[in-house]
C-alpha cells in the first residue's frame, strides 16, 4: 500500500557492487517506504539477485561505491547477523542445506536471537514448538520437517516453504525474497503468497525478486521496477508486470537506450 | 628368561614386568614370556618408520612411566559423571588395576560371561588360551608386545553360541596417577549367532601425564554381531596407545564407532581380519582435538574371503595447532571377489595452524570387488555460515553449530542414548573455545 508519508524503510543510492572483481551493481537507486510492496524483475544476469544478496551482506559480493541506510541507518556498518537481527530477511534462491543441524534447534535459536536483539522475551523449547506448529499450520507445513536437519533432502518447493517459514517466524521489516517463485507448483506458490501476504503490515515492506509476473497474480505489487545490465531502468505500477509479460522485456531495454542516447 | 633390551627405554618401561607374579596359567607365563622377548628386540618408533611417520611420540621417551603399586582409593562418587544408565554390568579399572567397589555385576542370561581375565583363567581358560593375545600380533608392534608383557589382568566379555545380549558391557578404564604406565587389556569373544555390545571408555580425574598402552582382542564368531563402542577421553597430558585386533567368521559383523577427545599424544591401530565369506564391518570415527593435541588413527580392513563388506566413515575435527593423522588401508586379498569396500575420511580444520595427514589406501588382489575411497579437509562451508548468519546468528554460533553439526553425524550413530547426549554436548563445549586465528 502506497503512502507517501510512511516512513522510509529502505533507502538505496548509486549502490555499486562486484563479484569475483566483476561490476556487475552499476548504480541502483531504489526508495521502499513502510506498507510497500517492490516487485523487481529482468532477464537473467540483470543483477537481481546480486542486489538481494549484497543487501544481505553476501561475503562474496564487495559494495564498491553508493549507500544504503536501513532506517536511516548505514546498512553497510552492519554485519550480516546485525542485519537480520534490524529486521533484513533475505529468503534464498537457493536455500543452503545443512545436514547434523536440527531444523527445530535452527529456527529456535534464529527466533530467540532475533527476539533477544529486539528486547522481547525468548521461548523455550515447548513454548516454541507450540508456537512454530501454528505458523507451520498456516503454511500448510508437514510438522514433521522440525524433525529433520536444514533443508536436507528437502524437494525445491519445501526448501521455500521453510523460507517463508523463517520469514513468518522473524517477522521482518524489510523482506527481501529472491525467486523465491521459482520451481514452484500452483499450490506451493499459493503458500508463499498466503505468508508474504500475512506478513504484510502498515510498518513493513516486501521486495520481490522475480522472474515471471506469476507471483504477482497473488501478491499485488505497489511498484515493478525493470533491472538490466546492473540498473534498474523502468519503474511502474502493477500493470507493468502485467505488459512485462506479453511484451517481453526488449521494448524497455529498447526504450531506455533510447532516452540514454537522448540524454547523452 | 633374563634379556637386556636393545633400547634402553623400553628397558625402563619393561622393569616392572619381570615382577609380575607368575600366572597358574603355564600358556600365560609362555605367551608373556614370548611378548617381553619381541618389547626388548623392538626399537621405540620414530618418524623414519612408514607406519609413524606423522606421528612424533618423543614426549612419551621422555618419561619413565612404570604401572601403579596399588589403586587409588576412589568412591562411586568420583566416577559418577562416567557411568552409563543404560549399561549392564561395569568392570573398572583404575591406574591399571581392578577395582571391584567400582565396578557393578548384574544378573546375566546364560551363556554370557562379564568378568576379569584373571577370573576367565580359572573359569574359561579353553576360550581364554584359544584366544587372548593371539589375535594382536606383537611380534613386530612395540607397544603390543609391551602390552602383552604385561598381561595379568584385563576384561573379558563372552558370548555363547546364539546368546544375544543387548545391554551394553561397560568397560572403565579410570586414570587417577601421573607418570603411570597401565596396560589395559580386554578380550571379547563372542560365539556363533551371538551378539553383545561393549563400550570401552578411557576416563581421567586428574590432567597429569601418564601413559594408557591398551590392547583389544575381539573375535566374532559366524553370523555373530559385535557393537564395539570405544571412547578415548583420556587427560589432555596423557599418553594413549591401542591396538585393537578383530577378527570375523563367516557373516560376522562388527560396527564400531569411536571417539577420541583426550590425550596429549595417541594412537589408534584398528585391525579386522574378515577371515569368513560374507562377513560386514562398519567403523565410524570421530577424533575432535585442539591445543597442541596429537591424535592418530591407522585403521586395516582386511578382506580375506568372497562378499566382505566394509564401511568407514573417518572425521576429525582439529582445532588450534592440533594434528590429526589417519590411515585407513583396504586391503583385499586374492580370492575375496565380491568385496563391497567404502571409505571416507572427512576433515574439518578450525584454524590456520592445524594440520591433518590422511593416507585412504587400496590394495586389491582380487578383479571382481567395489572399492570407493576419498579424503576431503576442508573449512566449514563459506554458504552455510552466510545462511545462518543471515537469520541472526553470530558469527561463533554458527562457526559452532556446524562444527558441531559435522561431529554429530558420528556422534548420533552411536547405539547408546546417553553417551550419544554427553558426547554432543561435550563437542558443542570443546567447539566454543577461541579460536581467533581461524577468524577471516
Amino acid at each position: 500500500m502506497i503512502n507517501a508519508n510512511a516512513k522510509k524503510l529502505l533507502e538505496v543510492r548509486g549502490l555499486k557492487a562486484t563479484v569475483a572483481g566483476i561490476d556487475i551493481l552499476k548504480g541502483i537507486d531504489l526508495t521502499v517506504r513502510a506498507g510497500e510492496v517492490h516487485a523487481i524483475m529482468g532477464p537473467n544476469g540483470s543483477g537481481k539477485s546480486t542486489f538481494a544478496k549484497a543487501l544481505a551482506g553476501h561475503p562474496a559480493y564487495a559494495v564498491t561505491g553508493g549507500e544504503v541506510l536501513l532506517e536511516g541507518k548505514d546498512l553497510f556498518a552492519l554485519s550480516p547477523e546485525e542485519r537480520a537481527r534490524a529486521g533484513v530477511f533475505l529468503g534464498f534462491q537457493y536455500p543452503v542445506e545443512i545436514p547434523g543441524v536440527s531444523n527445530s534447534g535452527f529456527l529456535r535459536l534464529s527466533y530467540n536471537t532475533v527476539q533477544g536483539a529486539r528486547g522481547c522475551d525468548e521461548l523455550d523449547p515447548l513454548e516454541f514448538d507450540d508456537f512454530v506448529r501454528g505458523k507451520m499450520k498456516l503454511l500448510d507445513m508437514d510438522p514433521g520437517f522440525l524433525d529433520r536437519s536444514v533443508n536436507d533432502g528437502f524437494s525445491g518447493g519445501e526448501k521455500k516453504r521453510n523460507e517463508i517459514l523463517q520469514m513468518a517466524l522473524l517477522e521482518p521489516k524489510l523482506a527481501i525474497l529472491d525467486e523465491t517463485d521459482s520451481g514452484l507448483d500452483i499450490d506451493a506458490l499459493r503458500v508463499v503468497a498466503n505468508g508474504v501476504n500475512g506478513l504484510l503490515k502498515p510498518d513493513n515492506a516486501v521486495v520481490l525478486v522475480t522472474h515471471y509476473q506469476r507471483l504477482l497474480n497473488y501478491i499485488a505489487p505497489d511498484y515493478v521496477h525493470v533491472m538490466e545490465g546492473g540498473r534498474i531502468i523502468k519503474t511502474g505500477g502493477k500493470e507493468l508486470a502485467l505488459e512485462l509479460e506479453t511484451r517481453g522485456y526488449d521494448w524497455v531495454s529498447e526504450e531506455y537506450k533510447g532516452r540514454a542516447k537522448a540524454e547523452a | 628368561m633374563s634379556v637386556t633390551a636393545i633400547h634402553p627405554y623400553i628397558g625402563a618401561l619393561l622393569k616392572g614386568s619381570r615382577e609380575l607374579p607368575q600366572s597358574p596359567a603355564g600358556w600365560l607365563n609362555a605367551r608373556r614370556a614370548q611378548a617381553l622377548e619381541r618389547a626388548n628386540a623392538l626399537t621405540v618408533p620414530t618418524t623414519r618408520d612408514e607406519e609413524w611417520r606423522f606421528t612424533d611420540i618423543t614426549p612419551l621417551t621422555k618419561l619413565h612411566f612404570q604401572p601403579a603399586l596399588a589403586a587409588a582409593e576412589l568412591a562411586l562418587a568420583d566416577i559418577k559423571r562416567f557411568l552409563v544408565p543404560e549399561a549392564g554390568v561395569r568392570l573398572t579399572f583404575v591406574d591399571g588395576l581392578f577395582a571391584p567397589g567400582l565396578s557393578a555385576f548384574a544378573e546375566l542370561p546364560a551363556g554370557v560371561r562379564v568378568s576379569t581375565l584373571a577370573e576367565g583363567a580359572k573359569t574359561q581358560g579353553t576360550a581364554l588360551e584359544a584366544h587372548l593375545a593371539r589375535h594382536a600380533a606383537f611380534e613386530n608392534n612395540l607397544f603390543a608386545a609391551l602390552n602383552t608383557s604385561y598381561l595379568r589382568d584385563g576384561a573379558l566379555v563372552t558370548v555363547a553360541k546364539n546368546q544375544a545380549y543387548a545391554v551394553p558391557v561397560h568397560l572403565l578404564f579410570v586414570a587417577t596417577q601421573k607418570e603411570v604406565a597401565a596396560y589395559p587389556r580386554c578380550l571379547v569373544v563372542a560365539e556363533t549367532g551371538a551378539e553383545c555390545t561393549v563400550i570401552e571408555d578411557f576416563v581421567s580425574l586428574q590432567d597429569g601425564a601418564y601413559f594408557n598402552n591398551a590392547v583389544t582382542e575381539i573375535v566374532v564368531g559366524a553370523g555373530a554381531k559385535v557393537r564395539h563402542i570405544r571412547l578415548q577421553r583420556e587427560s589432555l597430558n596423557a599418553f594413549h596407545i591401542a591396538h585393537c585386533a578383530v577378527t570375523l567368521d563367516k557373516d560376522a559383523s562388527y560396527l564400531s564407532n569411536t571417539v577420541t577427545l583426550g590425550a596429549r599424544i595417541s594412537r589408534y591401530d584398528l585391525n579386522v581380519a574378515q577371515n569368513g565369506e560374507g562377513a560386514a564391518m562398519k567403523i565410524d570415527g570421530l577424533a575432535l582435538i585442539s591445543g597442541r593435541q596429537l591424535a592418530d588413527t591407522h585403521t586395516l580392513m582386511a578382506h580375506a574371503k568372497p562378499s566382505g563388506r566394509s564401511e568407514q566413515l573417518h572425521k576429525t575435527i582439529v582445532g588450534g595447532a592440533a594434528h590429526a593423522v589417519f590411515n585407513g588401508k583396504v586391503f583385499v586379498h586374492e580370492g575375496a571377489q565380491l568385496t563391497d569396500s567404502a571409505q571416507q575420511s572427512r576433515n574439518l580444520l578450525l584454524s590456520g595452524r592445524a594440520h591433518v595427514d590422511t593416507k585412504p589406501q587400496l590394495e586389491i588382489f582380487a578383479d571382481d570387488v567395489k572399492c570407493s575411497h576419498g579424503a576431503t579437509v576442508g573449512q566449514l562451508d563459506a554458504e552455510q555460515l552466510f545462511y545462518l548468519k543471515s537469520r541472526g546468528l553470530s558469527d561463533d554460533t554458527a562457526r559452532n553449530l556446524l562444527t558441531y553439526a559435522f561431529g554429530a553425524e558420528i556422534i548420533d550413530r552411536i547405539p547408546v542414548r546417553s553417551l550419544v547426549e554427553r558426547l554432543e554436548q561435550t563437542v558443542l563445549e570443546q567447539t566454543q573455545g577461541p579460536e581467533p586465528e581461524a577468524r577471516p
